[in-house]
């Protein structure tokens, strides 16, 4: 586990540890069974390709539950998750990687909290982004 | 071409109808395997849910009557997922889920007409705290 990462450890611009996944069509069979989503278009490549996809594709969730590991091993067991959102922009293809990263857009005290706001995006082998979002954080205070 | 309106009765007949609330014990068990299936190891996720877990908890009978509804788009992604959390949702807990329909909106883009479908669930645990909100946006294509 990181170490703590506190209110004023983090500036504008900081980056969060970047991850990076390999999603198998095995992880998403895992996925379609643990969350439910049974959409062919997750595992069957003949389907996906019918439907006229280039392959199949990783579930959006499961590319955001990726961002959503890369915030949570940053904030280790201190800081708290209030948001969390994903635009799924582009296709995340079945084996190949995805790029995770993350940027804090702005810091601040609300209610004696202390918030960051963070960007977070995914990446396909080509960089282009396939998903983009943010979240919002509670972190502690060395104060 | 296909006259069939893309926003037919029936799927209009969903909005703003509240659905649920479904019940979901959230045993140890399924948080697991969500954690192995999501390929996340954190230890944490033994006693608590990962962030993405609400998507688990599926209003199986709105999304049901959403992707079956009569439509001439017959193609469904994902399009956006939001969370927004009030309490962690713990191993142990009873969590109600209710969802309704909140817009559907036509979009003429380049590749044809899309029809986005945006669903806004909330998630109550056993004691009825509010724990989580979602919002989810499907696109028909």
């Amino acid at each position: 586990m990181a170490e703590t990462v506190y209110y004023e450890d983090i500036e504008e611009g900081s980056e969060v540890p970047a991850l990076v996944k390999y999603p198998t069509t095995m992880q998403l069979v895992k996925y379609a069974g643990a969350s439910g989503d049974y959409y062919q278009i997750h595992y069957d490549k003949d389907f996906a390709i019918a439907n006229g996809l280039p392959g199949v594709i990783v579930h959006g969730w499961l590319a955001l539950s990726f961002l959503g590991q890369m915030i949570t091993d940053w904030l280790g067991g201190e800081g708290t998750l209030v948001k969390l959102d994903g635009s799924y922009r582009g296709m995340n293809l079945v084996h190949e990687e995805i790029f995770c990263y993350g940027r804090v857009k702005r810091k601040y005290i609300e209610d004696d909290r202390h918030y960051a706001r963070v960007e977070i995006w995914a990446e396909n082998p080509q960089g282009e982004k396939t998903v983009t979002g943010s979240v919002v954080v509670i972190l502690p205070s060395r104060g | 071409m296909n006259d069939e309106p893309v926003i037919s009765q029936e799927l209009e007949s969903l909005l703003n109808v509240e659905f649920g609330p479904e019940v979901y014990e959230i045993e140890k068990g399924m948080v697991m395997r969500f954690a192995e299936a999501i390929d996340d190891p954190n230890p944490a996720w033994l006693e608590v849910t990962p962030p993405t877990f609400p998507a688990a908890l599926v209003p199986t009978e709105l999304l049901h009557r959403l992707f079956n509804a009569e439509c001439p788009l017959k193609r469904v992604l994902n399009g956006a997922s939001e969370l927004e959390y009030f309490k962690p949702i713990r191993v142990g807990n009873v969590i109600a889920v209710t969802a309704r329909l909140d817009r559907l909106r036509k979009m003429e883009g380049k590749e044809g007409t899309t029809l986005f479908m945006i669903m806004a669930a909330t998630y109550t645990n056993q004691d009825g705290e509010l724990v989580a909100r979602g919002k989810n946006t499907y696109i028909r294509y």
